[in-house]
This record gives C-alpha cells, structure tokens and sequence, in this order.
C-alpha cells in the first residue's frame, strides 16, 4: 500500500457472475496424465520435462529485454557498436601503432576487431548473466518455472547485441578488402563454443551471486582483468611457443584465436593442443556451472 | 478419496534462520572471514573447540509441518490463518516456487498459480506485449493466447490503451490487464493469494465471478485471504493454519468461526528491544506499540465502556526528521474498522524533530467499540507519505463486554462498533390507533 493510504475493501455479499459463460470448456485435460509428484530433492526429471515445456518462456524474457533496451535509449543500436568501435581504435593505437606489436599481415583494426566480437560477447554475458536472477528476483519468488531460462536468456541477449557490432566488422573487412576463406565455415562451431564458455561462467556467477550478494562486485573486475590476459588487443602469437599451452587455460584464448582462424583465413594460425586445452575447460566449466546452478537452485527463491 | 486432485502428505518446510545478520543472504566476505576467524581460533584453541564451536547461531524454524490434507476436484478451498502462520509457505510449496524439506505433494492436473498480480509485467513494454510475456511465465503457449487474446482483452476493459507503455496505465488498468491474463489460463487447479484486494469494487466482482465459474466448471481453486467475508463467499471448505500446523480442515462457517473465536490471545505490548531488527524507515525506528486502558492504566482488561489508547514508543533518528504516524483498527474478521492519522498535531506534525525518544498516545473513546478481538496494524512513514513501513498485526487484544449501554438487555450484541446514541421520544398525538 503506498504513500500511507488505507484500504478498506468491500466484498460483494451475494455473487453472481456478470458476464455469462466465458469458457467454452474446450480441453479439459486428462488430469490423470499429468500428475506431478513434488517432492524433497526428487526433481531432476522434471525439470528437463519442465524446461521444454517453458521453451517459450526463453524467447519471451530474451525478447522482452531486448525490446526494452532498444525502446529505452534511441542510441540502443549506438551503444552496441561503439563501445567495441571505440575500444578497437584505442587497442590498435596503443598495441599496433605504439608497442607496434606483430599482427601477421592482417590489418590491425581488423586483428583487433575480429577479437574483439567473441569478447564483447562473453564480457557483457557474463556481466549481464551474473546479475540476471538478482534483476528478476520478483519473478523467481513468485512463479515456478526452470530458474536456469534466466540466465540463458540473459547470454542470447548478448548474442544478438553482437550480432549488431557484426556489422562493423563486416564493414571493416571491405574497407581492407579482406575475403575469408573456407575457414569461415567453422565460424558457427567457435561461436557455440563462445557461447558453452559464456554459459559456464554465467552459471557459476548467477547463482554464487543469489548466495553472496557482494559477488557483484567481483565480476567487473573479473571482467576487466580477463580483457587484459585474453589475446583481443594483440595476436596470441606474441606469446613465447612454451607458454602457449599454459596461455590456453583461459578459455577465451581458444575462442579467440578459433574466431581470428575462421575469420581472417590463412593470416592467422590456430593452436590445435591449444584448442583442445580450451575447450576441454570451457565444457569443464559449463558442466560444473550446470552442477552448481542445479544444486543452489531450489533454494533461490528462500534466498533471493 | 478417489478424485483427490492434491494430495499432500507428511508436508514440512524448514528455513534456516541465523541471528547474526538480518538478511537471508550471506556477503561474501563475511563468510570469509568467519572461516579465517574460526581456522584461527581453531589452532589457538585445540581442544576446546566444542567451547566457541557455533559461535553463528543459527536455529531452525518450521515454517510448516506435518502437513496433510486431500482436495477433491473442484473444491474451492479457502486457507485461512494469521500472517507468518505458513500460508504463504504452503502456497509457495504447492507452486513450486521452493522446494518441501519433507514429505510430499501429489498434484493431478495443471496447476497455475496467481501470488501476485502481473507479476514480470514491465513497465516500458505495451499492454499487448505484456499480455504475452505475462502469460508465458504462467506457463501458457503462444498459440493458446493468440486463441484467447481478444477474450483477455474484452475481460480487461483497456482496448484503447493496447499498444501504450504499461507504464502509463493506471493502478487500476495495471491490474485490469493482468487479472484478465491469469483469468483465462485454464488449469485444472488454480492457486490464488489474495489478489482479489485490489482494483474497483464493480472488477473485483467480475473476478468473484470468474472464479466461481472457473468453480463450478469442475476446476480447483486454493484461494487465501485475510479476508473472512470473502472466504465465506467464495468457498466451500476453509483450512485453517495455525504457526505452521493444520488445525481445522473443514466447513466454511464452522471452521472461521474457529479462527475468530480463538485467537492466540492478548497481544497488549510489543517491544522491539533489538535496534537491527526493529521496524523502521530512514526517519524513525519504533521501540514499543502498547494498548492501555484510558489514562495510562495499564490493566489487562479494556472493555466497551471504557476508553483505551495505544501508545506508540519511537526513536528519530536525526534532528529535522520527518515522522508520520497511522494506526489501523481490524476487527476480528480483518474488516478495517478505522484508522487515524497523526497529523493534526501541529506542534509536532510537519516541523522537522529533533532526534531522541518520544511517545505518541492517540485515545479512542469509552462506548465507541463494540467487544470483540481486533488487531492493530502501524504504519510509520515519511514526507509526503512515502516511505511507508507498515507493520501488521502489531497488537491483539480483546475488548470485553461492558454493561454501560445495555439498560436490560442482556444478550448478544451486533456490529462492529457499540457508539452511545442519543434516543429521544416525543409524543406526536393523544390520540390512539
């Protein structure tokens, strides 16, 4: 009740239904055939039941937050394509022009940009991810449905914002007159791959940050540290040959050179153990998350 | 039973409470610290770690237990108890929000659960685009809201102001539109906390209508209120919690008459002595709420002839704050009886007050109330009337029958209030019928 008012509210002493029949009664469900046993601990088949049937329910919240955002600010578009810009003119300046660091006969805007899209993406996801059930604690405490839709949702948000500054790159690479070759074909496996590593993190920190709530104050730092030991600024190449591998244990470094690979086919090399190592941690990483996730789950709504 | 549609069995809930902070989130680094704290004192004092063991203390609390209870289909079960009896707990058990500690629920059908109304509404959003979000998260498809869009329409009365920003709905449209949406789902079993309390008396009443048919259509409604009017008109069994443990499961009449009748018993005095968890705003925290009898007598007995007044104890905070102050008068059934504001004491009332303790007394009259349970609820709050912090349920107490009007009459008494009317005869005519 706001602003102190009092409400006193009178019932209706006789009902009667005003407006007629409104059900035509049309699918009376066999009741038998959806009976629902809850029970202590005892929901794993459920919930992947559960979770296709709120299938919708992934594209409602990832639309609606979209829509919100590009309703909100007319410079919605704006703000996805130049922050990355902006950040591209400043790595090229200072590693290329400066520290005039090797860029293996790629343009460096386009080096530095072909980075930087699989990292906007995992940054503002697991930004954006971390916070998702804080941000919608009203619904969790307040309808049922499978608690691991927010978060996804959150991470497809962040793919389609990169979506739009693919556009910049795509401009950049006619500008430089860059034709990508048959690599670009593995382009869509690397992107799954930003994405499980997006996911993975995102699990952890929602759910960590449901139980901590001053986790929130870890990930920006997470995120700004992680832009420095990712290879977005400079070609992963600079890295001495027997530090590679170690290099390779940060996830991102596997889906950035994957992106640089596809992309800019024949001026950039891949690390296949190097690959490897990335990969076998980012589905490391997503399994655990979902171990996590499932396990704080059925507590959120105590918690949050 | 056969056709029992919810079938819950040995049903318990736990929370965990910890002293040590108010919040139910823990930070981080506290959690961290507390570790180095206790590995620390660990190595300083082997063997005797027992001593300082659980030096968080947490205690377990029950929220509900040893619940069960069958519904057949197409019952309207009303569930009834005072706040922080466990029907929220219940509610949110049956919705699978949380999750049972024990026992177990069996549900036959599809269930949909309305504990709010609107609930992931956004404001920027039209009221088109939240009939579709809305009915997501209830867990209706796409296809079935298409079927149905122009009848959540109809139901609503908001047609012109479709594909304006919810935000500029009225309170009343707001809730208009999202009932509409929650109204047309179609579950077998349909859980419903309170919602009814809102928008305008002629909607309210499409709703009861609504619901009846949703009723009579051989569907199950959970419904829960404070309510007592309400229940008694809308259902046909009343379940009754009492801190956490089903008391009655049964008839509407008999089993509210249970719950007016015997409440816990007086509540005259409470007293926050903990500042941390103390009801407050920014301005002021209270430190005791108190019903006395007239002039301070602080006799465990109010009656109908005599005066009473409640004294409300508060600490302002800082010099120059702001502090309002409503008490809210409930009788038994939870129909508001009155409410009072104090701002019509001008010396206090709008001028900035100097920090430190003061004590707000508002009386009520001799032969004003009739006898009875009531409940008193508090709201402290702000400029402006922001800011509320509405404390329920604050005091309980009975007012006994008092002999002042009742001449020779003897037996019961109706209404809420006994006020002292003035009769006055006059003889018209001397001449007889």
């Amino acid at each position: 009740m706001k602003k102190g008012e009092v409400h006193a509210t009178i019932y209706p002493t006789r009902l009667r239904s005003i407006d007629g029949a409104f059900y035509e009664s049309s699918r009376m469900i066999d009741a038998a055939q959806c009976e629902l046993i809850i029970e202590a601990g005892k929901t794993e088949a459920q919930y992947w039941k559960d979770l296709w049937h709120y299938r919708e329910l992934f594209a409602f919240l990832a639309w609606r937050d979209i829509a919100v955002r590009y309703k909100q600010t007319v410079i919605g578009i704006a703000w996805a394509v130049v922050r990355p810009l902006l950040t591209m003119v400043v790595f090229t300046v200072i590693f290329g022009k400066l520290a005039k660091l090797p860029s293996g006969g790629v343009p460096y805007a386009v080096l530095v940009f072909s980075a930087m899209l699989p990292w906007q993406f995992f940054s503002s996801a697991v930004s954006e991810g971390s916070n998702s059930l804080i941000g919608n604690a009203n619904l969790i405490s307040k309808v049922y449905f499978p608690r691991v839709i927010v978060p996804v949702s959150s991470v497809i948000v962040s793919f389609v914002d990169t979506l739009v500054s693919t556009s910049i790159l795509i401009a950049l690479m006619i500008y430089y007159r860059i034709v990508p070759g048959w690599n670009i074909l593995f382009l869509p496996l690397f992107s799954i791959l930003a994405f499980a590593a997006a996911m993975g993190v995102c699990l952890w920190l929602a759910a960590l940050n449901v139980r901590y709530r001053d986790f929130r104050y870890v990930v920006p730092f997470l995120v700004q540290f992680g832009l420095y030991i990712s290879p977005v600024g400079f070609s992963s190449s600079v890295v001495p040959e027997r530090w590679r591998l170690l290099y390779s244990l940060n996830p991102m470094v596997g889906v950035i050179d994957g992106f640089r690979w596809s992309l800019l086919s024949g001026m950039s090399s891949i690390n296949l153990p190097g690959l490897a190592i990335s990969s076998s941690l980012v589905l490391f990483l997503l399994v655990t998350g979902l171990w996590y996730f499932r396990k704080t789950e059925r507590t959120f709504a105590d918690v949050i | 039973m056969i056709d029992a549609v919810i079938r819950v069995e040995n049903l318990g809930k736990k929370y965990v409470l910890s002293h040590d902070s108010p919040e139910r989130y823990i930070a981080l680094r506290d959690e961290i610290s507390r570790r180095l704290k206790a590995a620390v004192d660990g190595i300083r004092t082997i063997g005797r770690q027992s001593e300082r063991a659980d030096k968080t203390r947490k205690e377990d609390y029950w929220a509900l237990q040893d619940f069960s209870f069958e519904v057949p289909r197409g019952q309207r079960l009303g569930i009834i108890g005072r706040n922080g009896a466990g029907k929220s707990t219940l509610l949110k058990l049956l919705s699978r929000i949380t999750e049972p500690t024990t026992g177990r629920i069996t549900l036959r059908g599809r269930v949909a659960s309305l504990l709010e109304v609107g609930t992931g509404f956004h404001p920027e959003l039209t009221g088109r685009e939240n009939i579709f979000l809305n009915a997501a998260i209830l867990g209706m498809s796409r296809a079935e809201v298409r079927r149905k869009f122009d009848e959540i329409v109809a139901f609503s009365e908001v047609e012109r102001f479709l594909d304006t920003p919810v935000k500029h709905y009225s309170s009343g449209m707001y809730v208009r539109l999202a009932f509409a949406v929650a109204a047309h789902l179609e579950p077998e079993i349909l859980i419903v906390d309170e919602v009814l309390a809102v928008g305008d008396i002629q909607f309210q009443r499409k709703c009861f209508g609504k619901m009846e048919e949703v009723g009579r259509e051989g569907r199950t409604i959970l419904f829960v209120s404070h309510n007592l009017t309400a229940v008694r008109a809308m259902c046909n069994r009343v379940l009754l919690i009492e801190e956490g443990k089903l008391v009655s499961y049964g008839e509407p009449a008999a089993t509210i008459a249970r719950y007016v009748e015997a409440p816990l018993g007086n509540l005259l005095v409470r007293e926050w002595i903990d500042a941390a968890n103390a009801p407050q705003n920014a301005a002021a925290r209270l430190v005791k709420v108190a019903v006395r009898g007239a002039g301070g007598d602080p006799s465990t007995h109010l009656s109908t002839d005599t005066g009473w007044e409640i004294q409300i104890v508060y600490s302002v905070k800082q010099d120059g704050a702001f502090v309002g102050l409503t008490m809210i008068l409930y009788d038994g059934e939870n129909n508001c009886v009155f409410s009072s504001i104090n701002n019509r004491e001008p010396e206090w009332y709008g001028k900035g007050m100097p920090s430190g303790f003061y004590k707000s007394t508002c009386r009520v009259p001799s032969n004003l109330m009739n006898n009875g349970w009531f409940s008193l609820t508090v709201n402290l709050f702000g400029k402006n009337f922001e800011e509320g912090r509405m404390v329920k349920d604050v005091l309980r107490f009975e007012i006994l029958d008092g002999p002042a009007l009742r001449g020779d009459y003897h037996g019961g008494w109706g209404g809420v209030v006994r006020p002292d009317l003035v009769w006055t005869t006059v003889r018209v005519s001397g001449e007889g019928a």
